[in-house]
């Protein structure tokens, strides 16, 4: 990959904010950095990108093999966990000296609190959650979202950079080129911080059954399960399908389930072989969070619900007296085939 | 004393705002008449400082900035327990992105005097944007914490929460003055009573416009806002490519048909 120049580019460099965890540059950072690096072919500019972290020896190389021309990297035992106060220092400090035209934060938890802190300081437009990213004929970064049954663009044409939030899985993995390499230009950790607010340590916990992100069978409920009861009736299909559950917001909101397993805009995006709507409407905001799913089956007392115009399979029925039915013959189902393959096979011997 | 401002905003009620859409003729919003309510996770902001007031000497405010009828809101504020409330309501704010939205509130909280505490909620339901927390926080020049899902401890002005990530949480300390942004998990929003509803009625509301903050018209609302929304697209399932099968039959026929389906597809 030819390394661009910045002095005779157009404009200021793409950028993108990545995020590493246990040594290893986040799914979501790389897929961002592929589709920076169209955004940059297309403004003749270069793809700079940002790290931060404590213990960053050999783990940069993925950025340059999906593209980076450059790396800011802050290794230092002080940037180990993330500290609002100095990550945003940082990077305000690097985007008023090198003026990008545009940065790219992932959607997650530190860069929704990283991008309005930096975007705040730096004066300057930012878009969040948005689901994919073009130039207009100007070269103005047309970051789109959706909105009320459509998708607006939302642009920010007078000041710089142009940022945006852009949640994992919305880009595709790039190509990688493990030959690929680049400049790598380190960062000093700033001596004067405030020190007002301090990260003191990360507690990881791991929700139960099967992460959504690699789930391969989603069951999703949504608004219309009702209440506890009904939301349990879709736990229990998740249950003996070996699915991921998946929520709407509305679900959230009622407080059935944690708002980490909600699929959507400003949720998770994810790509199962099997996606099973119950109970929800097929609003948009919550359909751009499923990407690629073979097959999808939606569960809705109503006829006429939008939902039934995005599956493969449909059926009208209250949920909450269907789902069991339902859970009842795929039980039915499994024991069957599991007699004819015994059969069939003859007693294994142990 | 503790001051506490408390942000909180009227949005469509989340139950019925699916109804508004964008007109595929004028490309407008229809907005259908859905009625304002206090946006969620709003409500679990004011909860954390009416909590705060019963147990420390403190004092609440809340601030709004919307139009007229975001009134009825900050009123519920009141009876939920807040002391003051004030709405920020003028022409100019219309149009308002999340950028000149919280450069509004930060004035208006500069305005009100000094706060050692300032609450959101983490997202309102209908803009959603998360960012308005975090950019009065940064206009302010205050720290800040998003999503902070319990208050683990009180040092005097040193204080340790709990802030959701996405799978799991940072143990964060900060110092007030502070902005934090807050989730369901932090409480349980009481109901409001009627005695709180009695004592609110004698409460002031003070309405401000940009003269009494002191902005440019320039600075605040559409004006002020550093990105713009264009090119609707009218987008809906109709787009989709899948062409739906329906399922049909008595209540097991159709499960035992699902799951033929799924079983020839080799979904099971
Ligand atoms: C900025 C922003 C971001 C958002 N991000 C997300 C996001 O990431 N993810 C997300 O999910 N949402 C998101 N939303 C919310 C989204 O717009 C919708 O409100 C939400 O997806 C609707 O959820 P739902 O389908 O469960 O509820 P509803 O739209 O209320 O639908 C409920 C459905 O259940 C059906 N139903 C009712 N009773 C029964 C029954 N007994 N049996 C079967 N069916 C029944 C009804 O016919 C209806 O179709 C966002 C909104 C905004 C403004
Ligand atoms: N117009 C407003 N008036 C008062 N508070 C607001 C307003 N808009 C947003 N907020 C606050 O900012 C939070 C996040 O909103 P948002 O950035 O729109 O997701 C909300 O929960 C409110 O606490």
């Amino acid at each position: 990959m030819p390394m661009h120049d910045n002095m005779g580019a157009r404009c200021g460099a793409v950028w993108v904010i990545a995020e590493q965890t246990d040594g290893r540059i986040r799914t979501g950072s790389l897929q961002l950095v592929g589709h920076a690096r169209k955004l940059a072919n297309q403004l003749g500019t270069c793809l700079e990108v940002v790290l931060l972290g404590g213990n960053l020896v050999g783990v940069i190389q993925p950025l340059f093999a999906a593209g980076a021309d450059r790396v800011y990297l802050g290794n230092d035992p002080d940037l180990a966990l993330y500290q609002p106060e100095i990550y945003t220092e940082m990077v305000v400090k690097l985007a008023t000296e090198q003026e990008p035209e545009i940065m790219l934060v992932g959607s997650t938890s530190m860069g929704r609190e990283l991008a309005p802190l930096v975007a705040a300081r730096l004066q300057t437009g930012l878009t969040a959650h948005c689901i994919d990213l073009v130039l207009d004929e100007n070269g103005i970064l047309e970051q789109r979202v959706p909105a009320y049954g459509g998708l607006v663009s939302i642009t920010c044409p007078d000041r710089r950079p142009q940022m945006a939030t852009v949640a994992r899985g919305v880009f595709p993995m790039p190509q990688l080129d493990e030959d690929s390499t680049g400049e790598v230009v380190p960062l000093d950790v700033p001596d004067e911080v405030p020190g007002r607010v301090q990260t003191l340590e990360v507690i990881r916990e791991e929700p139960e059954g099967v992460p959504l992100e690699i789930a391969s069978v989603i069951v999703a409920g949504g608004a219309g399960a009702g209440d506890l009861d009904g939301w349990c009736k879709i736990a229990d299909l998740a249950k003996v399908l070996n699915a991921a559950l998946g929520s709407t917001r509305p679900a959230v909101d009622e407080g059935w389930i944690g708002l980490e397993t909600m699929i959507g805009q400003s949720g998770k995006v994810v790509s199962p072989e099997l996606y099973i709507g119950v109970g929800l409407s097929g609003e948009m905001q919550h359909m751009v969070g499923i990407t690629g799913a073979k097959v999808m089956v939606a569960i809705n007392s109503d006829a006429k619900s939008p939902v039934f115009e995005q599956v493969d399979y449909g059926v009208v029925d209250d949920c909450r007296k269907f789902v069991p039915v339902l859970v009842e013959k795929i039980k039915e189902h499994r024991e069957r085939a599991l007699s004819r393959s015994s059969r069939s096979h003859g007693p294994t011997s142990i | 004393m503790l001051r506490i401002a408390v942000c909180v905003k009227a949005v469509p009620d989340p139950k019925e705002a699916t109804r508004i859409k964008i007109d595929p003729v004028t490309r407008t919003l229809l907005r259908r008449d859905v009625p304002l309510v206090t946006n969620h996770l709003d409500r679990n902001a004011v909860e954390a400082a009416v909590q705060l007031k019963e147990e420390l000497d403190a004092h609440v405010a809340v601030i709004s900035m919307g139009p007229p009828p975001a009134e009825t809101i900050v009123r519920e504020c009141l009876a939920l327990g807040a002391d003051e409330g004030i709405l920020l309501c003028d022409q100019a704010f219309g149009g308002a992105d999340a950028f000149a939205t919280a450069y509004s509130l930060a004035k208006g909280i500069e305005k009100m005097g000094g706060f050692d505490l300032v609450l959101c909620g983490m997202a309102s339901s209908d803009s959603g944007t998360e960012w308005v927390g975090p950019k009065i926080g940064a206009l302010l020049g205050i720290p800040v914490v998003t999503a902070v899902r319990e208050i683990v401890e009180r040092d005097g002005r040193s204080w340790k929460v709990k802030a959701s990530l996405e799978n799991g949480y940072r143990l964060v300390r900060v110092r007030l003055p502070a902005l934090l942004t807050v989730t369901r998990e932090l409480n349980t929003p009481r109901a409001l009573s009627f005695s709180g509803i009695v004592s609110a009625r004698k409460k002031e509301i003070t309405e401000w416009g940009i003269n009494d903050l002191g902005v440019q018209e320039e600075a605040v609302g559409l004006r002020g806002s550093p990105t713009i929304t264009a090119n609707l697209t009218i987008m809906n399932g109709k787009d989709s490519k899948r062409a739906v099968e329906m399922i049909t039959g008595t209540r097991e026929e159709a499960a035992e048909r699902l799951v033929e389906k799924l079983a020839a597809a080799g979904m099971l």
